[in-house]
């Protein structure tokens, strides 16, 4: 079974965001960027899978300019096989995400695609649902845990007030959660290696998709700040506080 | 304008985040159709049909909307969805799990998590974990938006008399089938939902001690949550996660134990009315936004605290 991995590229998780002072958008320039953590997930269990012997090819696709394939790279190193990158001039939003991705599903026809549940950048949580919709297949959301026997895919989501097993028939769209595994460092001689792996370009016209715009993102800001209260000495100044002050218990 | 809410519920009883829902459609306008899709769920309809704002209720009563398949529900809401420009729903890993799929079905984008309404069709969001907050507009005819509940108000569940109109439809995918579900009992209020929530973080050291915090909690009548580092340590399970990639909680009262306050946890507590913070480095971030900030042990604390409570 061949598995289809979607990989973002994002801001580091570690690096603090910094908004423009023309409010367009969050500072990008000199910042390191990284593969997006709920992406990293998405790609240790494809390989997970491989090793497990239930997939026999793992390809890694990432949509936006020429600077992901440093992301799908990453991936290679990782363990991915091969590489799909479809270039845009900018990151699209995540209906044309989901289009782009539904064509490259129709021609690869994989077994099993993973995605992250959402980007650390835009926090949408939509490209898996809406790829799912649109090539007609079940989904399995927030995966903690994933297997496949039998010509389906039992997958376990983290939901509202615990866990749900849901059984979706093949091919199925899974989106990842933190918990659904640790992933993996690339060792130095797999990055070596990956650099001789194939990395397929495509552009969204060789696809047949015509992207578009249903989003305009007016203004960026920095949200209110808290200003930070006092320091009480003990916990009867705390409840004292509490009681008189603020008025909460 | 003509909006269909759609109910967040369990077949049972409607949960009070469609309430705050309500109340961000009110602010956009127009009239308010609910549409609560389920298994005899009917006391869930007559339940919506009370709520003020509301004007006429939908119920689709089906066996295959028993459990919140999305391939089922994005079906019918996406049939049902002709002529209201708005689809509206509080964000929940129900509708988080449908609503993009009803956006791809109907070939709009979403609007995910939305904090406020400007306008029929601009909205504010957060974006990067909170740390920035983006003005949105939707281009398309139908927005299909989900609502961060914690940052509205909830409308009355009371005054209203909508009738209620039963949608005869069933879509079954069959392509996905619910095997079984582990939902944690719990006597304590819903963490989303409480007035006061108690939360403790990796400092609280084990599971064990989680139970200083729930002692407090029980006199509080608080709800109890954690640190993404208290469940990923395996003190306690992650339902009771608040941030970014939790729980997103807004309560009079927020209690953080033990808890440095990374920017992931931040994201989730931070709209909270007053904070108080108990840890023993008095360099802790979390210091930094909380109302009152108390410097000390916890393991004394905590005693303390519940005894003079």
């Amino acid at each position: 079974m061949k598995l289809i991995v979607s990989v973002k590229r994002v801001i580091d998780y570690n690096i603090k965001v910094r908004v423009k002072a023309d409010n367009t958008g969050v500072d990008l320039a000199n910042v390191k960027m990284a593969l997006n953590p709920f992406c990293e997930i998405a790609v240790e269990e494809a390989i997970r899978l491989k090793e497990a012997g239930v997939a026999s090819e793992v390809v890694v696709v990432s949509i936006g300019p020429t600077a992901v394939q440093e992301q799908l790279r990453t991936a290679l190193a990782l363990g991915a096989d091969r590489a799909i990158h479809v270039e845009t001039d900018e990151l699209p939003e995540p209906l044309n995400v989901a289009k782009l991705l539904a064509k490259v599903i129709e021609a690869e026809q994989p077994g099993l695609v993973i995605l992250g549940k959402q980007s650390i950048d835009s926090d949408n949580n939509q490209v898996g649902q809406m790829l799912a919709a649109l090539a007609g297949r079940p989904q399995g959301t927030f995966a903690s845990e994933v297997k496949v026997e039998g010509g389906k895919v039992l997958v376990t989501r983290e939901v509202d007030g615990g866990l749900r097993t849901l059984s979706l028939d093949l091919p199925a769209i899974v989106t990842t959660d933190l918990r659904l595994n640790e992933p993996r460092y690339a060792k130095l001689p797999d990055i070596m290696k990956a650099k001789r792996k194939p990395l397929d370009v495509k552009t969204p016209a060789d696809l047949g998709v015509e992207l578009k715009q249903h989003i305009t993102q007016l203004k960026v800001e920095t949200p209110a700040q808290r200003e930070a209260g006092i320091k009480v000495d003990s916990v009867d100044a705390l409840i004292d506080k509490l009681k008189n002050e603020a008025k909460v218990i | 304008m003509n909006i269909l809410l759609i109910a967040e519920h369990d077949n049972s009883a409607l949960n009070p985040a469609t309430l705050s829902a309500v109340s961000a459609a009110t602010q956009i306008g127009g009239e308010l159709t609910v549409l609560v899709a389920g298994a005899d769920c009917q006391n869930v309809a007559d339940e919506a049909a009370k709520v003020s704002g509301v004007s006429k209720v939908l119920l689709a009563d089906n066996a295959a909307y028993a459990k919140g398949l999305a391939e089922n529900l994005s079906a019918l809401i996406a049939e049902v969805a002709t002529g209201y420009s708005h689809i509206i729903a509080a964000a929940s890993s129900t509708s988080k799990d449908t609503m993009p799929r009803v956006a791809a079905l109907l070939d709009v984008g979403q609007l995910s998590e939305i904090i406020a309404v400007e306008s029929a069709d601009i909205f504010k969001r957060p974006i990067y974990a909170g740390n920035a907050i983006a003005t949105v507009q939707s281009q398309d005819a139908v927005k299909v938006i989900t609502v961060r509940t914690s940052a509205f108000d909830k409308a009355a569940a009371e005054g209203g008399c909508a009738g209620v109109e039963t949608v005869a439809n069933s879509r079954d995918s069959g392509t996905s089938n619910f095997v079984n579900e582990e939902l944690v009992k719990s006597d304590r209020p819903e963490l989303t939902a409480a007035s006061v929530v108690i939360s403790g973080g990796r400092g609280l050291g084990s599971a064990e001690n989680f139970a200083l915090l729930e002692n407090v909690a029980d006199k509080l009548g608080a709800a109890i949550g954690a640190s993404r580092a208290a469940v990923d340590a395996g003190f306690v399970s992650n339902d009771l996660q608040v941030g970014q990639t939790g729980k997103i909680v807004a309560p009079e009262l927020y209690i953080a134990v033990g808890i440095s306050g990374a920017i992931q946890h931040l994201a989730g507590m931070k709209e909270s009315k007053v904070i108080v913070a108990i840890n023993k480095d008095e360099e802790a971030p979390i210091f930094q936004l909380a109302d009152y900030g108390l410097v000390g042990d916890l393991f004394k604390v905590l005693p303390e605290l519940e005894a003079k409570l």
